[in-house]
């Protein structure tokens, strides 16, 4: 079975809620673009909020997450080839050989 | 969680229709992550029906009900570098990406390049590209990061920060600048472009 006994299995472990699927998430940025273009400022943690002049390394690190994500969401937004699909149709189809 | 408990007691095909089901809706993801991590659509596919094998391969050991998302993204991570170990050595410092990147620029012929932030990560070390990935753009926390890359989560963080700095020097530096643009025009260009979609994000 090509080694996937190896994977760890990362569920219901105890104490652990991080993989909860509701967690929010927030890119492990401070910000976020906001929507009338401008750039919005998001602690993560208590921070002192950001001064007018924005520090122009932190307005570049947005940009590169803002790139990053979009770099992302591209691909997930593409159609997903029939091959992927059909790798599932055949899985069920000798899995459980009903329907 | 009632919603857990409703599922977490299926078996047979009756379970596998509940997996097969959440497993299509990652596809997507799992061809992006694949895509950001290897910097190659061929074999980033390749990569990606290899994990959603696995996965399916797998699903008994999947508890439905928890993320699904980051099991199946730590199964295409243990893929990718399981596939690196065959081919290539996995070195912190990718220096032949480096250095096919470099030529691929320097080369005035070179048809449409990679974008400028695709080829800075493709010179990233791997482990800080697919933290990078992870928490900037899949929209893990940086404990689910750190469970899918099987470390701590100071690690996490510590290389994520480290390819912003990383990937911010070399769009900084203008090692990637072509065509006669100026140094540090890449970053120029990344800011204008990140404005524009700001606009349009949320």
């Amino acid at each position: 079975m090509m080694g996937v006994g190896k994977v760890p299995f990362i569920g219901n472990r105890k104490g652990h809620t991080a993989l909860k699927r509701d967690r929010t998430t927030k890119y492990g940025e401070e910000v976020r673009p906001r929507a009338d273009g401008m750039i919005d400022q998001q602690q993560n943690s208590a921070g002192q909020r950001p001064a007018e002049g924005l520090d122009e390394a932190r307005l570049r690190q947005r940009a590169i997450g803002v790139k990053l994500r979009q770099m992302f969401d591209e691909v997930v937004n593409e159609p997903v080839p029939d091959e992927f699909l059909e790798i599932l149709r055949r899985a069920d189809g000798g899995q459980s050989g009903e329907r | 969680m009632s919603a857990v408990d409703d599922v977490s007691g299926l078996t047979g095909p009756a379970r596998d229709k509940v997996f097969q089901k959440e497993l299509v809706t990652l596809i997507p993801h799992l061809r992006a992550f694949a895509r950001t991590l290897t910097g190659d659509a061929t074999q980033a596919d390749d990569l990606a029906q290899d994990a959603l094998i696995k996965a399916w391969d797998a699903r008994l050991s999947f508890q439905l009900g928890t993320n699904m998302k980051a099991w199946t993204f730590m199964i295409l991570r243990n893929q990718f570098y399981s596939d690196k170990r065959r081919s290539w050595r996995s070195t912190q410092l990718d220096q032949e990406a480096a250095e096919r990147t470099l030529m691929a620029v320097d080369d005035p012929e070179s048809p449409v390049a990679l974008d400028e932030l695709r080829q800075a990560m493709a010179v990233l070390p791997a482990e800080q590209r697919e933290a990078l990935i992870l928490v900037g753009a899949g929209g893990f926390a940086y404990e689910e990061a750190a469970e899918i890359c099987g470390c701590a989560v100071g690690t996490v963080k510590s290389r994520v920060s480290r390819a912003r700095k990383a990937v911010q020097g070399i769009l900084e530096a203008g090692a990637y600048d072509r065509d006669g643009r100026a140094a540090g025009e890449a970053m120029g260009h990344i800011l204008g472009e990140a404005e524009r979609l700001s606009a349009s994000v949320r």
